[in-house]
């Protein structure tokens, strides 16, 4: 008998948590691992394209994607296109929160400017600069038109998003643009940690600008610096409505990186999507993996 | 020495709020203002192509395909065009989905946030990690799931699947900066207000939740502004025109021609400088719910 209730109160106290974290428990579960199950098992499958399932397809899904002929270049694409803009989103970053952490008249405001292309969507900013770059129209070419850059308006020379050697700087240069706002803000609050009495301290030992910067606040830095490059990373690889309001991957596949060739696939072979997905997928995984390794959530959780 | 007394008052009202003066004092004048007018450029330069979204959707209509840098007029009645125009519809969406997703986060995060920071229980790390992990996802990579899934229910094109998948990948986000407000407020205020007889949820409600408040702030207007500019997940999951939030429906005027061009620009402009002046407002709070658990 007393066995029992003690039995049944562990169970109790066990489903203690239930009512509090239930709910996220639940919700995770069906927007978040759900989709990552029924994800895998449709790539293994054939369906129509109504979304009817008609059985097992093996691994041909699989065989089909690897044998497009466009699939080594979008894979190599989304390479350079994350190492592009992550690298260039840091270096840019590091500069300007150095500029926004020195004490001006304002800085406040000139702050608050930097925070547009984050808060806007990045759609819109895509439509915007896609606009801007129109052939007859567009601002930006009228500007280069006026300084003699370019010859004549509506031309092909005026139209950088047809072209995808021309096309691609410009799908980098907005992506760093959008990227730019979050990273610099977490470099600023990476350089609030850092007390003032160190640089104080190499003021003393006559330490060179330079020098400091090199050997006091990069070091100093780096926790931030990592954590926003990680999570650039995650946010530029899964990167989509840039290109896709730009210029949709085309000419031909020449712009698509792998979420974008992804959701072209969708409209033709869902299974081959589904294949294209999990390969993405098992990217995120090992950039999930990196991330959990050098966080220090740990310190924060407990 | 005088000097340098007489000094401080002036620089520390300039330099503002958390200015030290002594380094203000020290910092040449010619490079504070090679400083300020380098970031006021930056500055500027972000803010531009939404200056020139404005200006767009304030021309006339007859001036949209004219090359020129500034419009005749302003056409205020572009904005007024937009609300009988077919958009005002996808706006509504919009409104909806965001509010929605808010809600549903609210509701889901508020007593996960507290419990796991006021109970120590078998699974809370793993609980905590969960979230970590789905923080860490986007719903791009699992866009064929997500579209299976919802297929399978019969919910495409449903703003309840739309609510359902924004507050799910905003959660993790809630969940973080309120674990970390209730983590801070001390247990012993609250059984303070739990001895003067206000009972555990009167306690909760009177004293925990509004200091909190500042967290519960953040997580709302973050996830609203999440939700309502959400294009992959909408773009996917819905295909009649009516049902499309506002960022899908304006995607798709982009590939026609024959349409009135400042519609497309008016609701831009109302889709983007709301939530631009709603971020500003939770701008310090933001960096912390994000890197959580990293930046210490």
């Amino acid at each position: 008998m007393q066995q029992q209730t003690s039995i049944l109160k562990r169970v109790i106290r066990a489903l203690g948590p239930l009512p509090w974290i239930g709910p996220a428990v639940v919700l995770i579960g069906v927007v978040v691992v759900w989709p990552v199950v029924t994800m895998i098992q449709s790539s293994f499958m054939k369906i129509s394209r109504f979304g009817v399932s008609q059985g097992s397809n093996g691994l041909d899904n699989y065989t089909k994607l690897f044998d497009e002929p466009d699939f080594g270049g979008v894979m190599f694409r989304s390479l350079v296109w994350v190492v592009a803009v992550v690298t260039l989103t840091v270096l840019i970053s590091l500069a300007l929160a150095q500029l926004f952490n020195q004490r001006f008249p304002g800085r406040r405001i000139a702050r608050w400017a930097m925070i547009a292309p984050w808060a806007a969507s990045v759609l819109m900013t895509a439509i915007i600069f896609k606009w801007m770059l129109d052939p007859e129209v567009g601002l930006i070419n009228m500007i280069l038109h006026d300084l003699g850059l370019l010859d004549a308006l509506g031309g092909a020379d005026a139209d950088p998003l047809g072209r995808a050697s021309t096309a691609m700087p410009w799908l980098v240069a907005v992506a760093v643009f959008v990227s730019l706002p979050f990273t610099t803000y977490a470099l600023l609050a990476g350089l609030a940690t850092i007390p003032a009495d160190v640089y104080e301290a190499a003021r003393m030992d006559g330490a060179s600008r330079l020098r400091t910067y090199w050997s006091i606040t990069l070091p100093l830095l780096r926790p931030a610096l990592t954590v926003a490059t990680l999570i650039n990373v995650m946010n530029v690889f899964n990167s989509f409505p840039i290109i896709w309001a730009m210029t949709h991957g085309q000419p031909g596949y020449s712009t698509a990186t792998s979420t974008i060739f992804m959701y072209i696939l969708k409209g033709t072979d869902i299974g081959e999507s589904a294949a294209m997905s999990v390969v993405n997928f098992g990217m995120v995984i090992v950039l999930v993996a990196i991330f959990l390794r050098v966080s220090k959530w740990k310190t924060e959780v407990s | 020495m005088t000097t340098t007394e007489a000094a401080r008052p002036a620089a520390g009202a300039t330099a503002g709020r958390t200015a030290s003066p002594a380094p203000a004092r020290r910092l040449p004048r010619i490079r504070t203002v090679l400083v300020a007018a380098t970031a006021y450029l930056i500055a500027f330069v972000f803010l531009f192509p939404y200056v020139e979204m404005v200006l767009t959707a304030l021309r006339p209509q007859e001036e949209l395909l004219k090359a020129s840098y500034l419009p005749s007029v302003f056409a205020w009645e572009n904005f007024t065009a937009f609300w009988s125009g077919g958009l005002a519809g996808n706006l509504l969406v919009t409104l909806q989905v965001a509010a929605g997703s808010t809600v549903l986060v609210l509701l889901v995060a508020l007593p996960a946030a507290y419990y796991t920071a006021r109970h120590a229980f078998r699974g809370r790390m793993a609980f905590l990690v969960l979230v970590l992990i789905t923080q860490m996802f986007q719903p791009t990579a699992l866009l064929v799931g997500i579209y299976r899934e919802f297929f399978q229910f019969g919910m495409v094109d449903s703003i309840w699947s739309l609510i359902l998948v924004n507050g799910g990948f905003n959660l993790a986000f809630a969940v973080w900066i309120l674990h970390a407000y209730f983590s801070s407020i001390p247990r012993e205020l609250e059984e303070a207000a739990f001895i003067d007889g206000n009972g555990r949820f009167g306690a909760l409600f009177r004293i925990t939740l509004p200091l909190a408040a500042p967290g519960v702030v953040t997580a709302l207007i973050f996830t609203f502004i999440a939700a309502w500019n959400e294009f992959v997940v909408a773009l996917t999951l819905t295909t009649t025109p009516e049902r499309q939030p506002l960022t899908v429906a304006l995607n798709s005027f982009i590939g026609q021609y024959e349409v009135d061009w400042q519609n497309l620009f008016a609701g831009s402009v109302i889709a983007t400088i709301p939530v631009i002046i709603l971020f500003v407002l939770i701008e310090r709070k933001v960096v912390g719910g994000l890197t959580a658990g990293s930046i210490k």
